[in-house]
């Protein structure tokens, strides 16, 4: 091997390992070979339908036959029509309650979670759990405690308001989805503050409590100043997710009482059905340039901790 | 592979702290009870819904009528895993998922690690670095946005069916796999990669015995979530696969919506038998799931 070394030729016309990589000439065709069956795959099913859906949008596609180029005819009407107005309402701010209810949940637990208490691997397993579980699966759970239990539970205690079924109720149908989201979305981001929490220094901690701190004191002082970046990524992240809110709402109201709780995904899946194909192609184009904002928002919060 | 250090060192941080916490403020010790307490009181909203689920499903059709969702099953019947197991025809639609998943988790796991590998080692190379930005760009598009042209384009090229279900599910993983995978292996020392060059290793020779072995413990946390965004999918199997007959388990379990839907026990033993698999894979690998998430959102 050290004798080999200095015969090497270091001509340029030879891939040779022991160049660093800024003046390496050529690269292994087995690095081509290894990214671009991805890029393949990923461009036919991705960008080309990206692509694909954002054209018809300009169209008067029914899904299928002929059609004809009608500029911005789709989106115009976008703006106007009532069904749209509400299924955008509804999810915005549906995923605006349910982000906060999330990140306050997740916030205490995950300060529960790093306190000084028992059994806190089994605690944290427990906690996590309703992250691995089916959304359409557990919605049809809750869907027959909503109808069945809650119902008793309100007829026992004498709440009015909860002797009918919540997802009947044209007005309250939304708190089901929204309780039901929660559930399944609070381990991720608690996670995610357990590892916030866990990145404070103790000795911040110890210093506070020598200044005679409260542990309400510092849970307001230390702890939530210094899990701010946590606090950020966990909201951004979390409206994203829930703007695209489908599942759930399936196995709960369906979109239902009417039209009440019809969120943005299920209005852009009636294009199948309701021959306003390219319509609802429009209507998903203006869906993706809000996750586009807020991809380019998490992308700059998130920057400073990135390798790249 | 910061993140990960990170999660690893997390297990051994946790008793340093207890104790010196411990020693500067010793009157803290009943503090705990009450918190895990709390804490256990708090974990009734995770195993309520589970409890009704497990404890219906061993119901009689006849209790599961009678309105006491929590009531304990008595007499304890499996009637309902009978009938569920002939009504979904469980065996074809577990075996449909199952297939689905393991071509998501294999596809994932390979292509992003092949990606991740030959983007990471030509950092300084346009293309590569290009295309690191460019599966990156994914997510940006959340399903619904091209649900509509996707279902068009995998019915006209025949892939209306499990397979072309797995292959979206791969690409859905793949940025989120794709930025995990480079930045573990911009953490791992190039010396040894080197060193088996200069012993005439080939790059593929390379990647498999050094490179893709040292990556296990990222491979691992790739899988996971591969496994459970593929296994719990409901709107993706729903809107590409055409035939009925060859849903996923989730999308099954809607037949208890319409038809048989007074039968509880039958349904939520479907229920119990559509998610007991990620819970079992889950019990197993918390501590993957765990460190993933927070690998995924730090990262």
């Amino acid at each position: 091997m050290v004798t080999a070394a200095p015969t090497r030729p270091a001509g340029r016309d030879v891939a040779a390992p022991l160049q660093t990589r800024t003046d390496r000439p050529r690269i292994s065709r087995t690095f081509y070979l290894f990214l671009l069956p991805t890029l393949v795959l990923f461009t036919l099913s991705i960008t080309l339908p990206a692509i694909m859906g954002i054209t018809l949008s300009f169209t008067d596609s029914a899904g299928f036959g002929e059609f004809q180029f009608t500029g911005l005819t789709n989106y115009v009407a976008l703006f106007s029509d009532p069904a749209i107005r509400s299924s955008y309402l509804f999810t915005i701010g549906f995923a605006l309650v349910t982000v906060l209810l999330v990140n306050v949940v997740a916030f205490l637990l995950a300060v529960g979670l790093t306190a000084k208490i028992r059994a806190k691997v089994a605690l944290r397993a427990v906690f996590v759990l309703p992250m691995v579980i089916s959304g359409i699966v557990i919605a049809y759970v809750f869907n027959f405690l909503f109808s069945n239990s809650v119902p008793q539970l309100g007829q026992a205690v004498g709440i009015t308001a909860l002797e009918q079924s919540l997802l009947a109720n044209p007005d309250l149908a939304w708190v089901t989805i929204v309780i039901v989201t929660a559930w399944q979305a609070i381990p991720s981001a608690l996670l995610i503050y357990i590892a916030g929490i866990l990145s404070i220094p103790a000795e911040v901690y110890e210093a506070a409590s020598m200044d005679g701190a409260s542990p309400l004191r510092r849970l307001v002082s230390i702890t939530l100043p210094l899990v701010a970046g946590y606090v950020v990524i966990n909201l951004v992240i979390g409206f994203k997710n829930f703007l695209n809110a489908y599942d759930i709402i399936v196995g709960l109201t369906n979109g239902g009482p009417g039209t009440a709780t019809r969120s943005v995904a299920m209005t852009i899946f009636t294009g199948f059905t309701g021959g306003d194909y390219a319509y609802q192609m429009a209507n998903a184009t203006i869906f993706f340039l809000i996750a586009v904002v807020l991809a380019v928002v998490q992308l700059r919060l998130t920057r400073g901790r990135n390798a790249f | 592979m910061t993140a990960q250090t990170l999660v690893t060192a997390t297990p051994a941080q946790v008793p340093v702290r207890r104790r010196r916490r411990f020693l500067g403020r010793g009157g803290e010790d009943r503090s705990s009870w009450g918190t895990t307490l709390t804490l256990v009181v708090c974990t009734l909203a995770v195993f309520l819904p589970l409890y009704a689920t497990l404890t219906m499903a061993f119901k009689t059709t006849t209790q599961s009528v009678d309105g006491q969702v929590f009531s304990l099953p008595s007499p304890f019947s499996v009637d309902g895993f009978v009938q569920a197991w002939e009504l979904t025809n469980f065996p074809r639609g577990f075996a449909i998922s199952v297939f689905v998943t393991a071509v998501t988790v294999v596809g994932t796991v390979l292509l992003a690690s092949f990606a991740a590998y030959a983007i990471a080692r030509n950092w300084d190379h346009r293309f590569f670095r290009w295309s690191f930005f460019y599966l990156l760009a994914a997510m940006f598009l959340p399903f619904p946005v091209l649900a509509l042209s996707q279902v068009k384009l995998t019915g006209m090229v025949g892939l209306a069916n499990p397979v072309g279900v797995a292959l979206l599910h791969v690409m859905f993983q793949l940025s989120f796999s794709v930025l995990l995978f480079t930045a573990f292996i911009r953490g791992l020392p190039e010396e040894l990669e080197e060193s088996a060059r200069l012993d005439g290793a080939t790059t593929w020779v390379v990647f498999r015995r050094i490179v893709f072995p040292m990556m296990a413990p990222m491979s691992a946390t790739v899988a996971i979530f591969a496994f459970l965004a593929s296994w719990n999918d409901f709107m993706m199997p729903s809107l590409i696969t055409a035939d009925s007959t060859l849903q996923t388990l989730p999308v099954l379990q809607s037949v208890f919506q319409t038809q048989f839907s007074s039968n509880y026990n039958v349904a939520f033993a479907s229920y119990l038998m559509a998610m007991a698999p990620a819970i079992i894979v889950y019990l197993f690998t918390q501590r993957w799931v765990m460190s993933g998430v927070t690998q995924g959102a730090i990262k």
